[in-house]
């Protein structure tokens, strides 16, 4: 569905991404996890098409993604970033409905309304929906956000840590949601840096680190205490909790250091 | 509620054309000007003025300058929601970006050279081009990997200012007596000596920035989710703002070649819109290009009748009350976003 080949990507003198391959298919959630400044969000600005690889090609549905005039890469895939931002007071519905743009004046805007009030409903934000945007709290515009990408209904979803800003309860019901939309039959990618929470929602985990996808497969044999020490540069313990992998730094109290 | 601000605005104008014809050294009572209009366009209806050249001064000087300030009006204030719109910011403005006085330099080279090749018209389009390539060059500077910052713009537009004022003030040396007093009568903004010719130059321009601004609405509503994002609902975000700039050019120079430098609309107008009907753009281009005619046909009005037999420069009224409101603009935009916004 979405395909990253060989991507170098080199800001100023830094190598970002150095040869990178991920392919997620349809009916998949993959977490794309790694320390911070590994590659992780460059990875998904390349695949947002943000982001013009130096080297290596992205193939959306088969077709290079630099192919794509905008509104037809919006056709087909949503992004959620880490940063909302708003330049002026729109409502929450407004922000929500500017996600069925890309299908502004086709056969599927007839149905605007009612995805509309479906990705509130499904995100929680619809008893916020004639409160202006930037007067809710962060985890709130997090979530406006999510709903924008989930109304605009494309079989790809990009989501850059979505559940940053969120308490435990909605964290849950987020990553719930793009777990749905994927069982539904989209390709989701996931930023996350909570590992036990990628453990209990993905298909597959994409360790990256110093731009180099370390290692990618089932949680279970990703997230091996081995990898993850070494990776984050810090001990880890990775328990088992029903079945599903648990990530516990290892905390020596006497000697914290900040 | 839509169309219930635009009626209500649409109304307003109306009230203020007429109003603002009838006042002056000669009064004429609105349903005489009314009549006046309407026996023009073949209809016997109202009373037709009753002083002997009521009829003459009502249509070779009030009327050209009451409509010429309404289309002025309308260009500033659309000007100024556009931009604000590409700049996702609520302080941009043609006057700040260094649109209005780019446009003034080119105006004002075309009468000190006294170049005149395309008639009435030589003006206008001078303007244009100078406003023009005032704007792309702020978007050009202030472009950093083919993205825009809104301080950087906002900054490189205080630079402009500085060397559009150099260049004026060195077209009042090189000019003559009558030169000079015209760029001056410029920089002051003025709609002194308003004849049917300029209203002929501007209304077309005005027009065809509206309707452009129209088109862009849509577009515009999601650049405010910023670049990327709106990049993410399908907006081909560098195509938006080149179109969006040769709008605000456009309009900047309807607005600059016949009456000079009027400071402001842009930004009272579309502030005072976004307040009663929110931000989006469908409503707050035509809201704001009404409610910026109803300003200045308002503003002229009083700028011709506050102290007899004296036309003060409207330039000057509108920065007196928009340097106030650019302040708690200001001030306002810190408390909310660290003044960056």
């Amino acid at each position: 569905m979405i395909e990253a080949r060989d991507i170098h990507v080199t800001l100023g003198d830094k190598v970002v991404l150095d040869g990178v391959d991920l392919a997620v298919e349809p009916g998949e959630l993959v977490a794309l996890v790694g320390p911070n400044g590994a590659g992780k969000s460059t990875l998904l600005g390349v695949l947002a098409g943000d982001v013009r690889p130096g080297a290596g090609e992205v193939r959306l549905t088969g077709r290079p993604l630099a192919s794509y005039a905008a509104r037809e890469a919006a056709q087909q895939r949503a992004v959620q970033l880490q940063q909302q931002g708003l330049a002026f007071g729109f409502r929450v519905r407004d922000v929500v409905a500017m996600g069925r743009s890309p299908w502004h004046r086709t056969m599927r805007a007839a149905a605007d309304d009612e995805v509309v009030a479906a990705a509130m409903a499904r995100t929680d934000v619809d008893r916020l929906a004639e409160r202006t945007f930037p007067t809710l709290s962060g985890g709130e515009q997090a979530r406006t956000s999510f709903a924008r990408a989930l109304a605009q209904e494309t079989p790809v979803l990009l989501l850059d840590e979505p559940t940053a800003a969120l308490d435990i309860r909605h964290q849950e019901a987020v990553l719930g949601v793009a777990r749905a939309v994927a069982a539904e039959g989209a390709a989701v990618v996931v930023v996350l840096h909570d590992l036990s929470l990628a453990a209990a929602y993905a298909d597959r985990i994409c360790v990256i680190a110093d731009g180099r996808v370390r290692a990618v497969g089932a949680p279970r044999d990703v997230l091996t205490e081995e990898l993850l020490g070494e990776v984050y540069q810090h001990p880890v313990r990775v328990l088992d909790h029903d079945g599903t992998p648990v990530v516990v730094p290892v905390r020596a109290v006497q000697e914290a250091r900040c | 509620m839509k169309g219930g601000l635009l009626a209500v605005l649409g109304g307003l104008l109306l009230v203020a054309l007429v109003v603002g014809a009838g006042q002056g050294q000669m009064h004429v009572p609105p349903l005489e000007v009314l009549g006046s209009v309407l026996h023009r366009f073949g209809l016997d209806l109202g009373p037709l003025p009753t002083h002997p050249r009521a009829e003459d001064t009502l249509w070779d000087v009030r009327f050209p300058r009451v409509v010429l300030a309404a289309l002025v009006g309308a260009a500033l204030a659309t000007a100024g929601a556009v931009m604000q719109g590409i700049f996702g910011n609520p302080l941009a403005e043609p006057a700040v970006v260094g649109v209005s006085s780019g446009a003034a330099v080119a105006a004002g080279s075309v009468i000190v050279f006294d170049v005149a090749v395309l008639g009435s018209w030589t003006i206008a389009v001078a303007a244009f081009l100078g406003g023009l390539a005032a704007t792309l060059l702020v978007y050009l500077l202030s472009r950093d990997g083919g993205r825009t910052e809104v301080v950087t713009l906002v900054l490189t537009g205080i630079a402009l200012n500085a060397m559009t004022s150099a260049a004026l003030a060195f077209l009042m040396f090189l000019g003559d007596q009558q030169a000079r007093e015209e760029i001056v009568f410029w920089t002051l903004g003025s709609l002194n000596g308003t004849r049917w010719a300029a209203v002929a130059v501007v209304a077309p321009l005005t027009a065809t920035g509206i309707a452009a601004a129209l088109v862009l609405a849509r577009r515009l509503d999601l650049l405010a989710l910023g670049d990327r994002a709106a990049f993410h609902v399908g907006v081909d975000v560098e195509r938006l703002r080149l179109a969006a700039i040769v709008v605000v050019a456009l309009l900047t120079a309807a607005a600059v070649s016949f009456c000079g430098i009027i400071a402001f609309v842009g930004l009272v107008v579309p502030h005072l819109v976004r307040m009663v009907a929110g931000p989006g753009h469908l409503l707050l281009v035509p809201a704001s290009a009404l409610g910026g005619a109803v300003l200045l046909t308002f503003a002229d009005l009083w700028a011709r009748t506050a102290i007899d037999n004296a036309d003060l420069p409207i330039g000057m009224l509108t920065s007196l009350v928009g340097g106030p409101f650019f302040f708690w603009l200001i001030r306002r935009s810190r408390r909310t976003a660290g003044g960056w916004a």
